[in-house]
């Protein structure tokens, strides 16, 4: 690795860079999939390769390869310099970076107990093959879909300025869904674990860390329930948002909000843009009182934690809403100085060797309240309302305002306690009203880490993975649509 | 090592019943611009290699990259090792027998290069300056893809295919963001991309915003371009075109009381729903290339299957579903595999999108759609936005811009109110044209389109 990035680093130095960075990596992935506790697909894959980035000029230039040899990583650095040449008579911005302290040769290994790749396939097939069963087992499950993705992920970097880092992580995302199909009505439902999906190893799916056996016991019962609910009536209602549901909302509504190349405009063509817009920083009121909301690559068995970023940048953790109010963003070292922010708060990354480093997600999350309420205590606040578990389908527009989501269940709440489920409902907000119809969050006890693996961003597209933590949430007054309605039925 | 070579020794090496390699050699450039001025850019190589064994009706995949001649043994016993841990797979088959002309085997991998996109960057910058002298913004995407494949089963199949995929994105803005359009084009190599015409059209786009109109939710007679149509297209595709999931009661295409709804009426106009790989400007891979199996469509068992044209719905009405072989064995049926490019179309299909605005009393005129998502999988209900530019059509002009909405809809219905259709163009999808760029779509006019409720992003 050393030889790699001393060569590419030397090259880029000779031809003239003001910043250079090699980033060697291997991530190793394998999907496991079951269908009807039978194997239906297992992919086990490996990708290695080296990227140099420089900075020439004042524009960026970036390559990529694949032969693990000095000279192949001078002339990946040559290429790089090339293609900052090429691009430097349509660049009218030069490229600066926020100072950053050198990291001599440091290391850093995520929390976690068994290395996932080093369980026998046949082990984690079994084990799956007996959730399967289980489901199966039970009456009105015609269907098992079980899924387990699992990531170890090395990163080695290396700048001008004298930063070699060397890293691991590994991350996981087990899913178990049932489906229930009435043939004679031309009817189907499915419901499926609210695990999250967590940087840990396989003592995950072993451990007592997550209720699988509690989990996988009532989700027949829960599918025959759901199967047979009323249809929501479309209206207002106050609704308990559970932890399994709300990260989704928050990474959606202010996870991509808060990001300052979106609100500067740098992912307008795609990924759009922010309301949340630069010259709102500190005054713009963007939920209740309640609300606190921070972001953090330092949270133990978070998905988007690392110690050190693809800038070279020491990782931390801040405020991006303090008592409902936009106090921060999402920066890389390009971001950072752009708008003198002083230093980087860590967010830059690559999703693969072959990709540039962008600005991406911390983990955010919204933050209880020392002392604050049970679930029990939010669900008893609530004379008619709906209690929301588990995501389903979601969609924001490109400024992250208008939003509808879905959910696994939806319990209706009659007089402070729960009266069985609904279904067909889906939620309906602008990020502002909905964040400012929050009146409580749940305390401490309620917190839960959940997330995603497969966050979408930047050209070429780019997936990364991240959690969001929060408690129970109570809303008031959010709209409430009937989805088999909306669809004109 | 050739991939032809990495193909071979890796053959040699199997102790498998059967074995199956993958390689791909994929080299790509790009250029990405926001607010006037160029961003990020690169060019890169990767190169793969997936081994498929297969042991007693089980399948094992391991796939690796920078495979040097002595990680290969090892990267075939892994792939042997996956078999013997998965145990028999449903979709199980003998491995495909070779057939026809080998063709180009034994060429080397196609390569592109920060080169094939000169000319644009060059059409950028004079862009660029035009744009800032009018109180434009120009941000956007260009990219180039050379993909090589190369398959060697232990059955004799050799097959090679080089994929070139290419693509422009410009999205036009106001200096204060209040106005936005976008336009997008697929392409092969390039050639056919004028950035001037490009930027010709957002202008004319952004004028159309010089009125603005401010309307509430409600359904609303709509043309979809075909970037639009694209996108839903897609999505209907790969959501609901699985035959085993329709038997099995579980998608939209499910009959009830069992069975799948192919043979019935969809659209009460003929149209057509169709893939070709050989078709003009969007030809795609002509046989199967998977590393995983998925839903009864995809099977690592059918690499080097032969893919040809294929009528999904035709005049208006469901014609086949996607099928692996063991799903089409064990249901008396062909393999129907899924092709890497859509084709809407239909005979009566007559004029462009502006052709159909002058044919508008009153209506909505979309530009594309953006994060769409399924709501029901029963209905196939969806839920999106649309972006960058939504106009009202009046007496056959459009008379302003009006703000965005969620809608919620399903492609399915929507097929079902189609009123008018025009003529079928190469279009980029905005959404999923990051994953499928080889689509040929039609404008088409649809009644009582539902705008659930007003976006008020811009």
């Amino acid at each position: 690795m050393r030889r790699l990035a001393d060569a590419a680093l030397d090259r880029a130095r000779e031809l003239g860079a003001a910043h250079a960075d090699f980033r060697l990596e291997r991530i190793r992935g394998q999907d496991l999939t079951l269908r009807d506790g039978r194997v239906d697909s297992t992919r086990e894959g490996e990708d290695v390769g080296f990227a140099v980035r420089v900075v020439h000029d004042g524009t960026w230039g970036f390559a990529a390869g694949v032969d693990l040899t000095p000279e192949a990583a001078v002339t990946v650095a040559e290429q790089a310099v090339e293609v900052a040449k090429v691009s430097r008579p349509v660049n009218s911005e030069p490229i600066e970076l926020a100072d950053e302290p050198v990291y001599g040769d440091v290391t850093w290994v995520s929390s976690y107990g068994t290395n996932p790749f080093e369980v026998p396939d046949a082990d984690k097939i079994g084990l799956l093959a007996e959730w399967s069963e289980r489901l199966l087992a039970a009456d009105g499950v015609n269907h098992v879909q079980a899924t387990v993705l699992q990531v170890l992920e090395n990163k080695f970097y290396a700048d001008l300025a004298g930063t070699v880092t060397t890293q691991q992580r590994v991350r996981l995302h087990p899913e178990i869904e049932a489906t229930a199909v009435d043939r004679s009505r031309g009817t189907f439902e499915s419901m499926r674990t609210c695990a999250p999906p967590v940087g840990r190893g396989w003592e995950y799916l072993v451990g007592d860390t997550w209720d699988w056996a509690g989990e996988l016991a009532q989700i027949p019962e829960w599918l025959a329930e759901k199967a047979k609910a009323p249809s929501v009536d479309p209206g207002r209602y106050d609704l308990v948002v559970d932890p399994s549901n709300l990260w989704l909302t928050i990474h959606e509504s202010i996870g991509h909000a808060t990001e300052l190349d979106r609100a500067l405009g740098y992912e307008a063509a795609y990924a759009g843009t922010s309301f949340a817009t630069y010259d709102m920083l500190g005054s713009l009121k963007y939920g209740s009182p309640v609300m606190t909301v921070t972001g953090d690559r330092t949270v133990e068995h978070g998905l988007s934690t690392i110690g050190y970023d693809d800038d070279g940048v020491q990782t931390q953790s801040w405020d991006l809403i303090k008592d409902g109010t936009l106090v921060g963003y999402q920066l890389d070292r390009r971001m950072a100085r752009l708008k003198g922010l002083g230093r980087s708060n860590g967010c830059a990354f690559a999703d693969s060797p072959g990709h540039i480093p962008v600005q991406r997600m911390a983990n955010v999350s919204l933050q209880p309240a020392p002392g604050g309420p049970s679930l029990d205590d939010l669900i008893g606040g609530v004379e008619r309302g709906i209690y929301v578990i588990g995501d389903k389908s979601w969609s924001i527009d490109m400024q992250r305002y208008n939003f509808q989501f879905t959910g696994q269940r939806f319990f209706r709440i009659e007089n402070g306690k729960l009266a069985g489920q609904l279904r067909d409902v889906a939620y309906q907000a602008t990020t502002t009203d909905f964040w400012g119809s929050m009146e409580a969050v749940g305390g401490p006890d309620t917190f839960v880490l959940h997330g995603a693996f497969n966050c979408g961003k930047a050209q070429p597209g780019q997936v990364a993975a991240v959690s969001h933590g929060a408690p129970p949430a109570l809303f008031r007054g959010v709209n409430i649509l009937n989805t088999v309605r909306e669809g004109g039925r | 090592m050739t991939p032809q070579e990495t193909v071979e020794r890796a053959l040699a090496l199997s102790k498998a019943d059967g074995c199956v390699v993958l390689t791909t050699e994929r080299s790509e450039a790009n250029l990405r611009w926001a607010g006037n001025t160029l961003t990020t850019n690169g060019t890169m190589r990767s190169r793969q290699v997936a081994v498929i064994s297969t042991i007693g009706g089980a399948a094992g995949v391991v796939q690796r990259s920078a495979v040097s001649p002595d990680d290969l043994e090892a990267l075939v016993r892994a792939s042997e090792q996956a078999a013997r841990d998965a145990g028999p797979s449903e979709d199980a088959a003998a491995l495909v027998e070779p057939g026809g002309n080998p063709g180009s085997w034994d060429e080397p991998a196609a390569e592109t290069s920060i080169g094939t996109l000169g000319e644009v960057a060059a059409g950028l910058g004079s862009t660029f300056e035009r744009a800032a002298a009018e109180s434009r913004l120009l941000f956007g995407f260009a990219e180039h893809a050379l993909e090589t494949w190369y398959v060697g089963t232990s059955t004799g199949v050799r097959l090679r295919h080089v994929q070139p995929t290419g693509k422009i994105d410009i999205n036009g803005k106001s200096p204060d963001y209040a106005r936005s359009a976008w336009v997008g084009q697929s392409t092969r190599d390039f050639a056919d991309v004028d950035v001037a015409a490009l930027d010709a059209e957002l202008t004319r786009r952004l004028g159309w915003a010089d009125r603005t109109v401010d309307l509430p939710a409600g359904r609303y007679e709509t043309l979809l371009p075909p970037s639009a149509v694209a996108d839903l297209a897609i999505y209907m595709y790969w959501a609901s075109f699985a035959a085993r999931g329709a038997d099995e009661g579980r998608t939209v295409f499910a009959r009830s009381g069992g069975g799948n709804r192919v043979g019935d009426r969809l659209a009460t106009l003929p149209i057509t729903l169709r893939s070709d790989p050989a078709a003009p400007g969007l030809e795609c891979e002509p046989f199967l290339t998977a590393t995983r199996s998925e839903e009864g469509t995809l099977s690592v068992f059918d690499n080097g299957l032969p893919i040809g044209p294929v009528d999904w719905i035709k005049d208006g009405v469901l014609t086949t579903l996607a099928r692996t072989r063991a799903y089409g064995a064990k249901t008396g049926t062909q393999a129907v595999p899924m092709v890497d490019n859509l084709i809407m179309e239909s005979p009566d299909g007559a004029g462009s999108t502006d052709d159909l605005i002058a044919r508008t009393e009153r209506g909505l005129l979309l530009t594309c759609v953006w994060y769409v998502r399924m709501v029901d999988p029963q209905t196939l209900l969806m839920t999106g936005l649309t972006r960058d530019g939504v106009y009202l059509v009046e007496g056959g002009e459009v008379t302003g811009a009006v703000n965005n909405f969620r809608f919620n809809e399903s492609p399915v219905d929507l097929l079902g109110r189609i009123s008018e259709v025009g003529a079928t163009t190469r279009g980029l999808a905005r959404e999923f044209g990051d994953y499928f760029t080889r689509t040929a779509m039609p404008t088409l006019r649809i009644a009582d389109f539902n705008m659930s409720t007003v976006s008020q992003a811009s």
